[in-house]
């Protein structure tokens, strides 16, 4: 799991700012204990609940079992719905789980040469094959230059709509969008798609990532 | 036209009910929290009814008890088809009956006394609220997969129109458990039966 704490100035002002946001993201001990508002515990507590703890794991691999079914409902063969680019909200929006000033400045020069050859906005099934991935492996996992990773199953890496993006508008990837590139996937929800992508990697190990380690759905399909 | 046999209310119907009533709770104040998220209608739902602390919490409930109303939900049409209850229970039904016992309802003259039979105004509010969970499901699919369920995504419009439909449902169903809820406490005798099946 990343070092969330690496990009922390070393001002006071920069420390409270990064502590009021924090305030917003409850560490993962912390969710059940709010999850089990009056309303909530007031029905569980007729239930054999023994402690938070083993709540907390049973939803996790309920949500687990989940990744499953919804491996089983992927369809390759099934695409999202497109849009013209007429549609393209302006300016566009910019998310991350830090603020914009806090985009990390990626140097361009280094990634010019590994990227050589590189068509841009490529399908991402295509940059796999080109560069010899084994495409029986379960995930393909990424890290990226703002601490975040996160990990795909492999038939959506594949998936016709799956986009390696190293621009946007016509122009190369601004650095808030995710400069040097990043992969965007229709199927997926927002959080899946990683930015300023730093390493690619492909394996059987599961990967986890970011968000998926704290309690979000690992497939997060849609 | 009752059958005077037996407990009131089966077991099995005790049991989907109850199991139900658990599930509905679970989804609702889950689904409140996924709702704040992104307010789309305006307004925020106090965290303190909600379920889950944060976005992640409430999506893990939200996921976990789906199984549970689903699986139940389709047990209990099951019981209800195979054994014949749904007929004598619901049927037959008709608007002039439902307009004639809200009136009596009204007028405080509808009776309880047998509890084996469904008042006009019940059947309808029942069958009502059994189609309104089939169309937070269907709405749920399609707000959980709008790719994987894309024709049941097109039937509803859109994402953005089954997330308003699937708001609307629930809105209806917290109405309909308001209401089932009073009724209850106006008639303990009906819950008992629920409970103990006479």
């Amino acid at each position: 799991m990343p070092n969330p704490y690496r990009r922390i100035a070393l001002d006071g002002e920069a420390v409270v700012k990064e502590a009021l946001r924090r305030l917003d993201q409850p560490a993962r001990r912390a969710f059940l204990r709010r999850s089990l508002t009056l309303g909530g515990l007031s029905l569980l507590t007729g239930c054999a609940i023994v402690d938070e703890e083993s709540v907390e794991r049973a939803l996790m691999k309920v949500s687990r079992l989940n990744d499953k079914v919804q491996a089983w409902l992927f369809d390759p063969t099934l695409l999202a719905p497109t849009y013209p680019e007429s549609m393209i909200t302006r300016p566009f929006p910019f998310n991350a789980y830090y603020k914009v000033d806090e985009v990390p400045e990626v140097d361009a020069s280094e990634f010019r040469l590994e990227v050589g050859g590189l068509v841009a906005d490529r399908h991402f099934g295509t940059f796999l094959r080109r560069v010899g991935a084994d495409l029986s492996a379960r995930y393909v996992g990424f890290q990226c230059a703002d601490d975040y990773s996160t990990s795909i199953d492999m038939p959506t890496a594949l998936h016709p709509q799956t986009l390696l993006a190293l621009s946007f508008d016509g122009e190369p990837l601004p650095p808030r969008y995710g400069f040097p590139m990043k992969l965007r996937m229709p199927t997926k929800l927002g959080y899946k798609n990683p930015k300023h992508i730093e390493a690619i990697f492909v394996t059987n190990t599961y990967p986890g990532g970011y968000w998926e380690d704290q309690g979000y759905n690992w497939f997060g399909g849609s | 036209m009752t059958d005077d046999s037996g407990p009131i209310h089966p077991l099995w119907l005790r049991v989907t009910h109850w199991m139900n009533a658990l599930a509905v709770v679970i989804m609702v104040m889950s689904g409140w929290r996924i709702y704040d998220a992104d307010p789309f209608f305006g307004f925020v739902i106090p965290k303190s009814v909600t379920l889950g602390g944060w976005l992640a919490g409430a999506l893990q409930w939200h996921f976990a008890a789906m199984w549970l109303l689903a699986a139940n939900g389709l047990a209990y049409l099951a019981c209800n088809v195979a054994s014949g209850r749904v007929w004598r229970k619901f049927f037959p039904l008709s608007a002039r009956a439902v307009m004639a016992d809200v009136r009596a309802a009204l007028r405080g003259l509808l009776k309880h006394d047998d509890l084996r039979a469904y008042n006009a105004v019940q059947r309808a509010a029942y069958l009502f609220v059994i189609a309104d969970c089939v169309l937070l499901v269907l709405s749920g699919l399609v707000l959980w997969k709008p790719v994987q369920f894309s024709l049941l995504r097109e039937l509803m419009g859109d994402y953005e129109a089954a997330r308003r439909v699937h708001f609307l449902a629930m809105v209806a169903l917290v109405a309909f458990v308001g209401v089932h809820l009073v009724m209850s406490a106006l008639v303990p005798r009906a819950l008992l039966a629920m409970i103990r099946g006479r």
